[in-house]
């Protein structure tokens, strides 16, 4: 079989989704113990919740560079259209992700005044980036004005009362899985104040899911016929009866004092959220207008990059999930190790 | 000349980003290879201060990673943001180099970097030994990718344009284009010479506190050692590469040589040693040269002649006088670190080497010239190649995104705020380890809490390690 004979912006758009789901899930609980991080006062906590993510947080980012890198090879006009719509939200992300990542190293470093600068960074850093995703994702969903495969929107269309919104929700929600994240890897008092955060935080999300679910639809007449016309709602209606279900798991695994199981609702709260995503978006890459044929890249280059992500994923997967079990069980009080 | 609009400070935001990101990844690309060598050595002889040295080097590891990787985030969104009818033409042929970057090199970094900081208690010495050269095998291949890209925009290959966009034909062709190899070498030269001139900078300047310390002799010798091997590879390269470059792109070399005027015949290339390049009137103020010495060298004859600017349309050409002086300033450096390499020579067999202190002082002021002249380097290739993104193909001008002129600026205040601040940053603590002295028994940070014992996951403090060791 020639691989040019499959759909291969349908297998891409599968594998984009993928990567971005995968960075969404990881890198959403290290960003989430980074908001978290000045809540905690204590030099010996903020010492164990840098502990706790500091092996796996490059590894967590690599998949935003895949997205990336990914939207580029293979449907490059969305990339070329979405990065200068939402130039503003785009680069204070990245600068974001910039303060936060240094901060990492750079706090063990510094001393006294610095090291307190060092932890705001940190802090500010990751609230600030994952606002912007939320920026990112709202401004992508409410839709991008394009003329002749090029943005041809103003200065300000990215800032609305949805895309605040957006933004507001995936900080509480990359919060909730660092809070969850948190349960898992501490103990002791610590645990228990992530805990009473997490109890918070989760009405806090399931609020916001409500309403950023209700606002979507009225979006674009597509969005809401794909979720309430036939035959769309037979697809649609699960949705939420699975989120009420995990809802419910994530309230027991907190009132038994379970230890991973907040964390596996939490993530899985948001893979069910971005299931609900991608009804309402599928087959567009950039609404209202292109879709993912549009978009795509020749088949040459399609077909070039997926042999290698074919080969290299689960590999990738493999030697990851190696990593995470090595750094496994609690963290406790303890040096930096360099 | 720089007429403040959009295109230019776009140009000028891409320069001082990548200028940046490239500092660091040079800085990790040879630090890794060095680190994995000394971890080999360890293993291989049971001395111990090779691990003294190791452990030494891995905290500055730890701090140059971490602003290459987010530095290097920003590149990956830029060409988007900033450079969008550029990315729509090229995402074809350059986004799978980009992704297959991600895939193969920037995950192995990233998932074996934890390992190699943080795992030595938890996985054993082989294990961790592994993880180091997987790291370094990582930032290779993504050198590798990264510059296959970037000389595919100089000399484009293996590809067709199907209703203006570059849609490849022959991958091979495209990844192994004409001038790929040559950049490869070269960079990856470069990266090794910065980190060897650094390492024996930190060396030269421990020795001068205390000439007894091992630590530090070590690391002057091997350094003093990679000099010698590098830098006249370094320069041979350099020449071969030259040459390619004239084949394919010979109003760059042109620019590099100051070469106004076609050659008179039987007068050949001069070797220009200095002049004010005047790219208005088309011509050298207060030239100093050399009869023929250029022929040699460019053509490897004594009366060979080159194309000269001249020859070329007004607005093919790049600017002049910041190639020319960007070339003189490589090639200068590139000659004094043969020079430094050779008196180690020399001293070494004198055995003078640890203790003559001019040559340690000189070590120290060189410390720095491998970046300048790898920054110098780059600019001679970025700046050679205008007025064109992809070589005689697409236009920089033709490249930019329908950005407004107060996004661009504000973004670019933004960017020099926030890497100002974190160069400074990393800077001071890069010099401050540095500045520390390597011990016997090097370990971690000393004022830090140990971790309570136990079998305790979580990251090991290095000081148990190397009781756990028997170090
Ligand atoms: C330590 C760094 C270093 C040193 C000592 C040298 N170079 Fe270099 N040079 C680089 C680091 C570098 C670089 C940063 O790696 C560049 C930029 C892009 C590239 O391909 O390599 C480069 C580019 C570059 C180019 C431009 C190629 C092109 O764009 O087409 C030429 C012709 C040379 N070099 C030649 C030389 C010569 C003749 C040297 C002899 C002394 C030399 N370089 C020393
Ligand atoms: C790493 C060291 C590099 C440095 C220091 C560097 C420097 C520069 C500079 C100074 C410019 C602006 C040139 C001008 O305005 O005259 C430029 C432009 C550019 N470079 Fe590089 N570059 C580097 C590597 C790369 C690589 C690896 C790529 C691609 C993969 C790349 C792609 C581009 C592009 C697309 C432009 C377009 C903007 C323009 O030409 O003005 N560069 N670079
Ligand atoms: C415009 C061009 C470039 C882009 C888009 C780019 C992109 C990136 C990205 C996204 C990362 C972070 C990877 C991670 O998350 O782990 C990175 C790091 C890195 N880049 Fe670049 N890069 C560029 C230029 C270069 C050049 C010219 C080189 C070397 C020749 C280079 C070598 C590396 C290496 C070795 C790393 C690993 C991190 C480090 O060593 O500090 N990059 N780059």
């Amino acid at each position: 079989m020639h691989l040019a004979s499959l759909d291969l912006p349908l297998i891409w758009a599968a594998l984009l989704a993928f990567a971005v789901l995968a960075y969404v899930l990881l890198d959403g609980f290290d960003l989430g113990v980074g908001i978290l991080f000045l809540v905690e006062h204590k030099a010996e906590d903020r010492d164990i919740l840098i502990h706790s993510v500091a092996p796996v947080w490059d590894g967590n980012e690599t998949w935003l560079v895949l997205g990336g890198g990914s939207l580029f090879a293979v449907f490059p006009l969305a990339y070329a259209v979405i990065l200068p719509a939402l130039y503003p939200a785009v680069i204070g992300m990245l600068l974001a992700l910039i303060l936060r990542g240094v901060a990492f190293e750079f706090r063990y470093r510094a001393t006294g005044y610095g090291r307190r600068w060092w932890d705001i960074a940190l802090c500010g850093g990751s609230t600030l980036a994952a606002f912007c995703q939320g920026l990112t994702l709202g401004g992508l969903l409410q839709g991008i004005h394009v003329v002749k495969d090029a943005y041809a929107g103003g200065w300000w269309d990215w800032l609305t009362g949805f895309t605040i919104l957006c933004g507001i929700a995936l900080v509480v929600g990359y919060a909730l899985l660092g809070a969850g994240w948190l349960i898992w890897r501490t103990e002791g008092p610590l645990q228990e104040r992530c805990r009473n955060h997490a109890r918070t935080l989760a009405i806090a999300t399931l609020g916001l899911i409500v309403v950023v679910s209700l606002w979507t639809p009225m979006l674009n007449p597509r969005f809401s016929h794909r979720w309430f016309g036939w035959p769309g709602i037979l697809l649609t209606s699960p949705v939420p009866i699975l989120v009420a279900l995990v809802a419910w798991g994530f309230w027991q695994g907190l009132a038994r004092k379970h230890h991973v199981t907040p964390l596996v609702c939490a993530e899985l709260l948001f893979v069910l959220c971005y299931i609900g995503l991608g009804i309402s978006l599928y087959p567009l890459i950039v609404p209202p207008s292109i879709t993912i044929w549009q978009a795509a890249a020749p088949a040459a280059s399609q077909a070039f990059l997926l042999v290698g992500a074919v080969v290299m994923v689960p590999v990738i997967l493999a030697y990851n999930a190696y990593s995470y079990w090595i750094f496994h069980g609690k963290v406790r009080t303890g040096a930096h190790p360099l | 000349m720089f007429a403040l609009d959009a295109l230019h400070l776009a140009r000028a935001q891409f320069a001082f980003t990548i200028g940046f990101h490239i500092v660091f990844p040079a800085f990790s690309i040879g630090l890794a290879a060095y680190l994995a060598v000394l971890e080999g050595m360890w293993l291989l002889t049971g001395r111990s201060v090779y691990f003294d040295v190791y452990q030494y080097w891995l905290k500055i590891f730890a701090v140059v990673f971490g602003v290459g990787v987010v530095s290097g985030l920003v590149m990956s969104y830029e060409f988007g943001t900033n450079w969008s009818v550029f990315a729509y033409k090229t995402g074809p042929v350059l986004g799978p180099l980009l992704g297959y970057e991600t895939l193969t090199a920037f995950f192995l970094e990233a998932g074996f970097l934890g390992i190699m900081l943080f795992g030595l208690k938890r996985v054993g010495r082989g294990l961790h030994f592994t993880a180091s050269c997987l790291v370094a095998l990582g930032t290779h291949i993504s050198a590798f990718w990264i510059l296959a890209s970037n000389s595919w925009m100089q000399t484009p290959a293996g590809f067709k344009i199907v209703d203006g966009q570059f849609v490849p034909t022959d991958w091979l062709k495209v990844i192994f284009n004409p001038s790929d190899p040559y950049r490869f070498v070269h960079m990856v030269g470069a990266a090794y010479l910065s980190v060897a001139l650094v390492v024996g900078a930190v060396g030269a300047y421990h020795l001068l506190r205390r000439p007894a310390n091992l630590p530090a002799r070590t690391m002057f010798s091997m350094a003093m050692w990679m000099l010698v091997a590098a830098s006249p590879l370094q320069i041979l390269a350099g020449d071969a590469h030259a040459l390619n470059t004239l084949r394919y792109q010979p109003q760059k070399v042109a620019a590099m040589e100051g070469d106004w005027d076609p050659a008179a015949p039987g007068a050949g290339e001069p070797l220009v040693l200095f002049a004010l390049p005047d790219q208005r009137r088309q011509r050298n103020d207060d030239e100093i040269s050399i009869p023929h010495v250029g022929s040699l060298y460019l053509t490897h004859s004594w009366s060979g002649t080159i194309k000269a600017l001249k020859d070329f349309p007004r607005n093919e050409l790049p600017d002049v006088a910041i190639v020319f002086f960007a070339f003189r300033l490589m090639v200068g450096l590139g000659l004094l670190m043969l020079a430094v390499g050779a008196t180690g020579l020399w001293l070494r067999w004198r055995r003078q080497i640890y203790r003559a202190r001019w040559f340690h002082r000189a070590a120290v002021l060189m410390g720095p010239a491998g970046f300048i002249a790898m920054l110098a380097g780059w600019t001679v290739t970025e700046v050679g190649r205008q007025p064109y993104t992809v070589w005689g193909l697409l236009r920089t001008a033709d490249s930019v995104s329908p950005i407004g002129m107060p996004g661009v600026a504000l973004s670019l205040l933004a960017f020099a705020i926030v890497y100002l601040l974190v160069f400074g940053a990393a800077l001071l603590f890069l010099l401050r380890l540095m500045a520390a002295a390597p011990a016997t028994g090097e370990s971690g940070v000393p004022q830090m809490p140990q971790r309570s014992a136990g079998i305790v996951p979580g990251p090991a403090g290095a000081t148990e390690e190397q009781q756990a060791l028997g170090e």
